[in-house]
């Protein structure tokens, strides 16, 4: 059993059984507050899914990209809970879970197969009038939504030129599924192949100002 | 759960220590800190964000190591308790997290406390000490905070009765050392600067103590006009050409801080008739603070407890510490749903009590 913890945009916890089957997930769309319901999303997600923490073998951590101070709430769940349990972190990329979702779903109903492309952009919010994006082409033999560039922070009004540049379809995301997120942990696991980054994807150096010497104050 | 000695695990996540503290009942097992102190130190002061992410970084690591130092397992805990204010919110948000995934993984309680209120409990833990008698008045002083507290007990009764203004004591070392050409962190610089300087040479101002701010603000404290007037006579020097006499001025500014903070503390404890002065936080490092403490307070009959330095300093062991007071005195665990308070009033010991 795998728990996915994910705060790059909202907040979003699930179970997921090792093959893959989402056993519960629950979130909350505040895009603040993550340390508010990290902890009651995590015990709610358990409980729907009639599991408890001895049950899970895996914690998926969702490592973003996403604007930080969210970030790093899941994160540091993610590892805690893991340490509790004496069980490893998976660090996924967050916008693979979208991928996957988006990816499964039109495989299912085969509209992607009509569109043009076969790349596309998975589009967050990165505050700060810009938005990161992450290119992915279709699912790979493992079963993992194959990422062609990695996430990156673009202006808000030059991400369509860079897409079409690209030809990279864009699919902007205001959430992130965690039971997809664990399922890629599943995955990259049977394929015993790392996926995400062991640290956060800020993509943002923290904001400092050097300080400018003394200021005069005068007389 | 374990009552008479509750096995606890704090994690303090305030500024920028990442503390990780184990008690049992009022012994201490382990104060674990990993500080980003020098990662800071090229900016002059404390960058919330870096701080942020060196919590993220430390906090794993910190804890196997605080277990390892204490010599228990995670399973063999009573309780987690972490801060959750005040202090910097994305750096709180880091422990929050990461202790309510502890706890819920643990399946086992979570207290959630006053940073604060916590500094006051680090005193508990200083086993040669006698037991901490009650009402006492608290000093705190340290680069995030500078509070006069009234404390009648621990676990239920704490009264702010002032605090800064503007400027915590610590941040007004660090401004006045870098204004002085000295780095960061301030306050040793200044100490340092000061050993062969005159106290008297040079009066600064204390801030918030003339007759017509004492009715509003008696046991508050202001350090920014303090600190603009040591820019100014650094200044004036520099304008006329003179060397400027940086042992003097550090022992004349420090002066100023140290008398402001033992005047009002000493004047607390004598309209509350309490005779006895806790000192708490970072800033109580600093030899000349202790120094007139002692020394004052004597001449007014008035006993002065120092917990030991490494639990003056933000730590961990102080939140398990409290949290332990909290659980002797059979209160309840918090519940889940409690978030990182920057500015948590020092009246509330204890967040989102589970009282159902
Ligand atoms: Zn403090």
């Amino acid at each position: 059993m795998i728990l996915g913890i994910d705060t790059s945009l909202g907040s979003t916890v699930a179970v997921v059984e090792s093959d893959g089957v989402v056993r519960s997930q629950v979130e909350s769309a505040d895009p603040r507050g993550h340390a508010e319901v990290i902890g009651t999303l995590i015990a709610q997600a358990l409980d729907e899914a009639s599991v408890r923490p001895s049950d899970i073998a895996y914690v998926a951590a969702g490592m973003g990209p996403g604007p930080f101070t969210g970030l790093r709430v899941g994160i540091a769940a993610a590892r805690t809970f893991a340490l509790g349990c004496g069980i490893p972190v998976v660090p996924v990329t967050s916008h693979d879970a979208v991928a996957l979702e988006l990816l499964l779903h039109d495989a299912l109903t085969g509209g992607f197969e009509e569109s043009a492309a076969d790349t596309l952009a998975i589009v967050t919010d990165a505050r700060r009038r810009e938005f990161a994006y992450t290119v992915y082409r279709g699912i790979d033999d493992d079963g993992l939504p194959w990422r062609v560039a990695e996430p990156a922070l673009i202006p808000r009004d030059g991400l369509d030129a860079r897409l079409a540049e690209l030809g990279a379809l864009r699919r902007d995301a205001d959430r992130i599924p965690s039971g997809l997120l664990a399922v890629c942990a599943a995955r990259a696991l049977a394929a015993g192949r790392e996926i995400g980054p062991a640290d956060a994807l800020y993509l943002r150096s923290p904001d400092v100002t050097l300080p400018a010497g003394p200021k005069k104050v005068g007389t | 759960m374990n009552r008479a000695e509750p096995l606890i695990l704090g994690i303090e996540t305030s500024c920028d220590e990442t503390g990780i503290g184990i008690v049992r009942g009022r012994t201490l097992l382990s104060n674990t800190i990993a500080s980003s102190m020098d990662e800071h130190a090229r900016y002059g002061g404390v960058v919330p964000e870096v701080a942020a992410r060196a919590h993220l970084e430390a906090l794993e690591p910190a804890i196997r190591a605080a277990l390892a130092e204490a010599h228990v397992a995670l399973a063999d805990l009573d309780a987690v308790a972490v801060t959750s204010g005040p202090g910097l919110a994305g750096a709180l948000m880091v422990g929050v997290g990461a202790a309510k995934a502890l706890a819920v993984s643990l399946e086992k309680p979570l207290y959630a406390v006053n940073h604060l209120v916590g500094h006051i409990a680090a005193d508990i833990l200083d086993g040669d000490a006698p037991p901490l008698e009650y009402p006492t008045v608290a000093l705190l002083v340290s680069g995030g905070h500078t509070s006069l507290l009234l404390v009648r007990d621990l676990t239920s009764d704490v009264e702010l009765l002032g605090e800064t203004m503007d400027d915590a004591a610590g941040e007004a070392f660090d401004k006045v050392a870098r204004l002085l050409g000295l780095p960061y962190p301030g306050g040793p610089e200044i100490d340092r600067a000061a050993a062969s300087g005159d106290p008297d040479a040079i009066r600064f101002p204390r801030g918030l103590s003339r007759a017509s701010d004492m009715a509003a603000h008696r046991y508050d404290f202001s350090f920014s006009g303090l600190k603009t007037a040591v820019a100014r006579w650094v200044e004036q020097r520099e304008a006329a050409g003179e060397p400027v006499p940086v042992a003097d001025v550090a022992a004349g500014f420090r002066e100023a801080v140290v008398d402001v903070l033992v005047t009002k503390a000493l004047a607390a404890c004598r309209d509350h008739e309490v005779p006895r002065l806790l000192l708490g936080g970072g800033v109580i490092a600093n030899r000349r603070l202790r120094e007139a403490a002692l020394e004052r307070a004597a001449a007014e009959g008035v006993t002065v407890r120092i917990p030991p330095l490494s639990l003056c300093t933000d730590n961990g062991a102080m939140i398990a510490a409290l949290a332990a007071e909290l659980v002797m005195s059979g209160r309840p665990p918090s519940t889940l749903g409690f978030g990182a308070d920057s500015t948590l009033p020092v009246t509330e010991i204890q967040v989102a009590e589970d009282v159902a």
